[in-house]
């Protein structure tokens, strides 16, 4: 945001701070560590919000709930907008001095008022104007989220609309204050921040800017082509159109991960050549022509990761690879090789220093002054750099530190993709849960006691309308395709919502069910809303069973690793 | 937040022994031993949890002070003149020793035995397990190890009550409020809500409570399964300083390891991100590391068939 891809406070910050809003995340489970310093947060008196359609175990411990309908969030923020507007509650000095499009703005926000945004999201106008009031007339105030923001078709309109209230109100910038999207994978943070995106070299650095791609060119002695790639969904659709033909995949398991699995898995099939560069045999990697074994990165390889709070932290071998697995750096060099190029840099220290001298962002990260420290913050662009505990404080330098003024945007509320109707009258959404995660490569290996992950979760209203009881073997559909899931009813969710997690592929396929209608700025699909109903199945027809899930890990980076707005 | 606080912070200097020593205001007299070179016994003392003040083990003399004081607890003040190692502390400390050894097996709690030895104390004299059958019966805490899954175990015969699992489950860090002491004198324990088994109580299986147990009354399941065919060997493992694999928070692994295989999960009381918490992918989702290559991971469809999948979500 605001030309660099991380989150704007530290940790640290949260406990500190006055308003929390907590926006489409349930980091008490997805987040756990984290939400140790948010309750710090609220222990030191914070006021929390709790912005989510289910009522989740982060929600209990918000002072409110705002359960808004799946998809509403841009109408919501805009109500919110044109509340703090219409109370003259915005920072007014602060907008005439670092921002621009303000009228625009505004305008586009005046036919949010309380009552519409009651009607457009479900949400009572009270809590919205007590959420607005007391967002704006705060000391220091942060938005944090994760993928219920950005799961969406309207993934980066919903994460441009929270920027609209950080801006409107002067929250960010500011020690304590900011806009924080909680990372949702070990080093997705240093995925991108390394260049793992189809337009950014190593440093978050733009691959089109010529001088930029020069200093590359010049360290790396060769010509490299300045034509953007393509991002996962992107990959899909030209698989679909087969201009893409051949795919190498590292520590990423499509074949259980993408929305419309079933879509996903049949392209993949068609493929000319499937390479897949793993931990474990997920279902990709048992579809793949030529199957690399990887070792572990986090427990048999030395390198860096880099955290939610951009802190860049060592990662050290401890055990050796299981088998014939292998440093994943180990086995790209060794494909050069075979390639004709022999790379001069295989050590994690030497390509991080090679690195270094190329990013801006990490120039001070010497390899020394990570082992001697927790971690650096970037950017730390020099060595007698302590790194930078929170981002954008230009934005309230007297002139900007030369920079151009932050750009409110306008933004529409658009609803799903996929609207209900009589045939699948109910809205199903995914999320994660406290033991287990993503498509379960990793944490299928142990035995967790809290573990139920077959189930549909279903509000008692809607369990009754069905005639359903508590563990109920049920027929779940979408247009794309069906499941079997046990029932799970919980006042956690409001009728005429579902709930199921992705994290068990092997027992519960969910992903057949999801849709894949994607943002067209990020390529997240629309993991958050699927249209779907439910069929009571008599016990002994029920399709359930088989194992819990071998699928991938996502730990590091790789060349179809989910980019954009995810994570 | 490691970076660039100090110098403005007012000191106070106290008096450790005859040697002065100056920390900064607010620090306890704890701090101003350490910092004075002087090592204090503590049981209920963590550097990650608030003092709850319940074991007195860390008595020291306060000039002025009628009665011992805590030292974990008790706020440095300038000038405060403090003996840690009078016959009157000595005496305190050995007989704090001598209680927790006389009702509990202390046979894991490897720091308590070293104080119990350094201060000379004889559980014998109140009737321990070993010396004195007949008293068994009537002092000895005797509680049967409660085996309820494959994390951790819970072993109350070694709880010696210092409170630490109730605070890191509670508001010191999990604010989980799965445990609390229940019962009265010597029948207090440490109990789930109604003493439920733990997969049906509050509990998130984070850990943190078996990560600050000083007696192994709390263990991991690995390491208890080892001492259990006499090859937990402490003095054989690796401790490797790591990032977890999991979400993006950047928690740091302390991965100790035992002839190239994980034994156990911690992580650095003093790290910014975790203050030595974790949760319960970082503490116990390791296994993958060392399933077979290429073998699918071993199906567990054991706790998919439980009795309840009523925590979902929780």
């Amino acid at each position: 945001m605001f030309g660099l891809g991380g989150g704007t406070c530290s940790y640290q910050e949260i406990t500190e701070t006055d308003v929390i809003l907590l926006w489409g995340s349930n980091a008490r489970e997805a987040h756990p560590i984290f939400f140790h310093h948010l309750l710090r947060g609220l222990d030191n008196g914070a006021a929390m919000y709790a912005v989510d359609p289910r009522r989740t175990s982060s929600a209990e411990f918000a002072d409110v709930w705002l359960g808004l309908d799946v998809g509403t969030d841009i109408a919501l923020s805009n109500t919110v907008a044109r509340e703090i507007i219409a109370r003259r509650m915005h920072n007014q000095s602060f907008i005439d001095h670092a921002t621009t499009g303000f009228d625009a703005y505004a305008e586009s926000v005046e036919p949010f008022t309380l009552d519409e945004g009651e009607r457009l999201t479900g949400v009572p106008a009270e809590a919205i104007a007590e959420m607005a009031h007391t967002y704006a007339t705060a000391d220091r105030a942060q938005i944090l989220w994760t993928l219920g923001i950005t799961e969406h078709h309207t993934a980066v309109e919903n994460v441009l609309s929270l920027c609209n209230l950080a801006l409107l109100t002067g929250h960010v910038g500011r020690r304590g204050s900011g806009l924080v999207p909680l990372r949702g994978q070990n080093n997705v943070q240093g995925g991108g921040d390394m260049g793992a995106l189809p337009d950014r070299l190593p440093g978050f650095q733009p691959l089109t800017d010529p001088q930029v791609r020069a200093r590359y060119e010049s360290t790396w002695g060769c010509e490299l082509n300045p034509v953007p790639g393509k991002h996962l969904t992107a990959m899909f659709d030209a698989m679909e159109a087969g201009e893409l033909r051949a795919l190498y995949v590292i520590g990423e398991n499509p074949a259980d991960s993408e929305a419309n699995v079933a879509h996903a898995r049949k392209l993949l099939e068609g493929l000319d050549l499937l390479v897949v560069q793993d931990i474990s045999l997920t279902r990709t990697a048992r579809m793949a022509d030529v199957v690399l074994p990887a070792a572990a990165g986090w427990a048999s390889s030395e390198g860096t990761v880099t955290s939610s709070e951009r802190r860049v932290q060592r990662v050290r071998a401890a055990v050796p690879p299981q088998g014939d697995a292998r440093d994943d750096v180990h086995i790209i060099s060794e494909l050069a090789a075979h390639m004709g190029t022999q790379w001069p840099a295989t050590s994690a220290q030497e390509l991080w220093d090679e690195m270094r001298s190329l990013s801006p962002l990490h120039g001070g990260m010497s390899w020394e002054r990570l082992e001697a420290s927790g971690g650096l913050q970037w950017p730390c662009p020099h060595d007698d750099h302590p790194g930078t505990e929170f981002l954008h404080s230009w934005l309230w330098e007297p002139d900007l530190d030369g920079r151009a003024p932050a750009p409110f945007s306008v933004v529409v509320h658009r609803p799903p993709a996929e609207a209900l109707s009589e045939q699948f009258p109910l809205r199903l959404t995914t999320g994660r849960v406290l033991d287990s995660y993503n498509t379960g490569a990793q944490s299928a290996g142990y035995s967790s006691p809290i573990r139920s992950g077959d189930a549909i979760e279903i509000s008692p209203a809607d369990a009754a309308d069905l005639g359903l009881a508590e563990g109920d073997t049920v027929r779940v559909s979408s247009p794309r395709g069906s499941v079997d899931m046990h029932v799970h009813v919980t006042d956690r969710l409001p009728t005429g919502l579902v709930f199921t997690t992705f994290h068990f592929p092997e027992l519960v396929d969910a992903n057949l069910l999801t849709n894949d209608a994607w943002d067209v700025r990020s390529g997240t699909a629309e993991f958050k809303a699927a249209a779907v109903r439910i069929d009571p199945l008599p016990a002994a027809t029920a399709a359930t069973g088989g194992t819990f899930g071998t699928a991938a890990a996502g730990s590091t980076s790789g060349v179809a690793a989910a980019g954009g707005a995810g994570g | 937040m490691s970076s660039g606080n100090g110098s403005t912070t007012s000191q106070v200097t106290v008096s450790i022994d005859g040697h002065e020593v100056t920390v900064p205001l607010g620090q306890t007299i704890l701090a101003a031993c350490t910092a004075a070179g002087v090592d204090t016994p503590t049981i209920c003392w963590a550097p990650n949890l608030t003092p709850v003040n319940v074991c007195r083990v860390c008595v020291v003399e306060l000039e002025g002070s009628r009665t011992l004081v805590p030292a974990c607890s008790r706020p440095a003040e300038d000038g405060m003149q403090i003996s840690t190692d009078s016959e009157r502390v000595r005496h305190s400390r050995r007989m704090v020793l001598e209680f927790l050894d006389s009702a509990n097996d202390l046979s894991q709690a490897t720091e308590i035995t070293a104080w119990s030895q350094h201060y000379g104390a004889d559980a014998g004299r109140y009737g321990s397990a070993v010396n004195d059958a007949a008293e068994v019966e009537i002092s000895q805490v005797d509680d049967p190890v409660r085996i309820q899954d494959d994390l951790y175990i819970r072993a109350y015969d070694r709880c010696v009550l210092c409170y630490k699992c109730v605070e890191a489950c509670g508001d010191d860090a999990q604010h989980t409020f799965a445990i609390a002491v229940a019962g009265r004198g010597f029948d207090a324990r440490i109990r789930t809500e109604y003493d439920v088994e733990l997969p049906e109580s509050a509990c998130v299986y984070c850990g943190n409570c078996v990560a600050v147990c000083p007696t192994g009354a709390l263990q991991f399941r690995t390491e208890f399964d080892l001492r259990a065919v006499g090859e937990w060997r402490p003095d054989d493992q690796t401790v490797t300083r790591t990032v977890c694999s999991y979400c993006g928070v950047g928690c740091n692994l302390e991965l100790h390891t035992q002839d190239d295989q994980i034994v156990k999960v911690t992580s650095p009381a003093d790290h910014s991100v975790t203050s030595g918490h974790l949760c319960i992918k970082g503490r116990f989702g390791w296994q993958y590391v060392h399933a077979p290559a290429f073998e699918p991971p071993a199906a567990d469809t054991s706790a998919s068939e439980g009795p309840s999948p009523d925590n979902t979500g929780s």
